[in-house]
């Protein structure tokens, strides 16, 4: 059966990679590919980059960071950040990128979904979400603009009309838990997954191998994400799949 | 020389990339002639099987298929280029494909046998079954590629079955039959086992050089 993904995530600013990145065998620990380098060797089963470069010089960079990763690596990758019109979907795609994750484009226009989803195919196409849980309608609450703008969108209509309209995968990220390090949000997490017929990959919140095995077997997430674990070495993928193997869960 | 059979509908890239690292020249084209002075050819395809085999039919790329394989040599199909190797799809309507190998392409069932729902594409690594020995699987020992997919082979002919993978029905994922192969999955995106399988069929094309 399906293995269960595990997927480091890369900031990529102006091209180079941010947040330090603690591995001491790097000669450059901003260059992009070989951050991939050493996720591929240690089993990563795919990655994201996220461009957060502010200007529009910094985004035409990741055009030659894509190719720069599609040339060297063989596993597959999602890029995400300043895609905005089917226009930017075809630069990254066509650098040679895997799939593009849209998040506050799609939920401005979502007929990109389906614009991308017709182009490209839906396997091209993952919608990111940032979920915040709000008391006062009980239930999750999409966020854009990362993080920093609610909406009166809820995350399980979003997520199924996103996948209506051609989302092949959901990248939900959960606000509450972003940066706890106290593990991922089950209950968001299983609540997607139960509502929607694509791959859900579960994001925020992973601070120990001991998280992965809960989101994968409670919530039933296809794959899960996390940045700062790895980048800071609190824990490898080699680790956290040896972990789950040792659990029974089924991992490459 | 390994061909790439260039018809707009491949992941052409990923595909080049993946030979360049491993060390094969290649040439991408559209053109027979160029083709034509190849040792082996890949069909690479991303994209819907009709829109595919319009291309292939419009370029007269399927009748060079034909007569690349009616030569003796290897051909690899991959992923959509795989399920073209096949007689029809079922794929939004009804279709013909080149009728290289006995099957037919249908949609992946949205559960399996016991009820569980399937998720569809097929999305992410999954493990290959053997069936029997190939060149093509040489030295592949952990077997976990890379698939994206949401139709299948069926009906595959059993000896031209290599390997497959389980995902609620089972999925062919290696076919193979004298010089005609196909692998369902993406081996340009199958890490150091996708390499191997690429490396493996590369050697297999050397070797049959005396059929040109």
């Amino acid at each position: 059966m399906m293995t269960k993904r595990i997927i480091p995530c890369l900031d990529v600013k102006e091209g180079r990679v941010v947040k330090g990145i603690q591995f001491v065998e790097l000669r450059d620990a901003g260059d992009p590919v070989e951050l991939a380098r050493v996720y591929d060797e240690q089993g990563a089963d795919e990655l994201v980059f996220l461009d957060i470069s502010a200007s529009v010089e910094g985004r035409k960079t990741m055009v030659d960071v894509v190719q720069a990763v599609a040339s060297e690596l063989a596993i597959p990758f999602t890029v995400g950040g300043g895609i905005n019109a089917l226009e930017d979907m075809k630069r990254i795609l066509r650098a040679g990128a895997d799939k593009v994750s849209l998040n506050t484009a799609a939920v401005n226009n979502p007929d990109l979904i389906n614009e991308g989803a017709a182009f490209f195919g839906s396997q091209c196409i993952v919608i990111a979400i940032d979920a915040k849980y709000d008391e006062s309608i009980g239930t999750w609450r999409v966020y854009t603009h990362g993080g920093r703008t609610p909406t009166e969108r809820t995350v399980i209509d979003w997520a199924k009309e996103a996948v209506e309209r051609g989302a092949g995968e959901i990248l939900l990220t959960s606000m509450d838990e972003d940066g706890s390090k106290q593990g991922f949000d089950i209950a968001l997490t299983k609540a997607v997954g139960d509502a929607v017929s694509v791959p859900v990959i579960a994001s925020g919140g992973a601070g120990g191998a001991e998280h992965f095995l809960d989101v994968f077997t409670e919530a039933k997430a296809d794959a899960a994400l996390a940045a700062s674990i790895f980048h800071y070495k609190e824990t490898g993928v080699g680790e956290v799949k040896q972990f789950l193997r040792n659990a029974e869960v089924n991992v490459r | 020389m390994i061909g790439i059979i260039d018809y707009g509908m491949g992941n052409l890239f990923s595909v080049s990339k993946a030979l360049e690292r491993i060390g094969i020249p290649y040439v991408i084209s559209e053109s027979p002639e160029e083709l034509n002075n190849t040792k082996g050819v890949i069909l690479p395809g991303v994209g819907a099987f009709k829109d595919a085999m319009a291309r292939l039919r419009e370029t007269n790329l399927d009748q060079f298929i034909h007569q690349y394989v009616d030569s003796g040599r290897p051909l690899l199909g991959i992923c959509l280029g795989m399920q073209l190797l096949f007689e029809e799809s079922e794929e939004n309507g009804e279709f013909e494909g080149l009728g290289l190998l006995k099957g037919r392409i249908v949609h992946i069932p949205d559960r399996d046998a016991n009820g569980e729902r399937l998720k569809v594409p097929h999305m992410g690594w999954n493990k290959l079954h053997f069936h029997q020995d190939a060149p093509v699987l040489e030295g592949i020992e952990d077997g976990y590629v890379y698939f994206v997919h949401s139709y299948y082979a069926d009906g595959v002919d059993e000896k031209a079955l290599l390997a497959s993978a389980d995902y609620g029905v089972q999925v062919p994922a290696v076919v193979g039959q004298k010089n005609v192969s196909g692998m369902q999955f993406h081996p340009e995106k199958s890490s150091k086992t996708g390499m191997q399988l690429l490396t493996n069929f590369a050697k297999a094309m050397e070797r049959s050089e005396d059929m040109l």
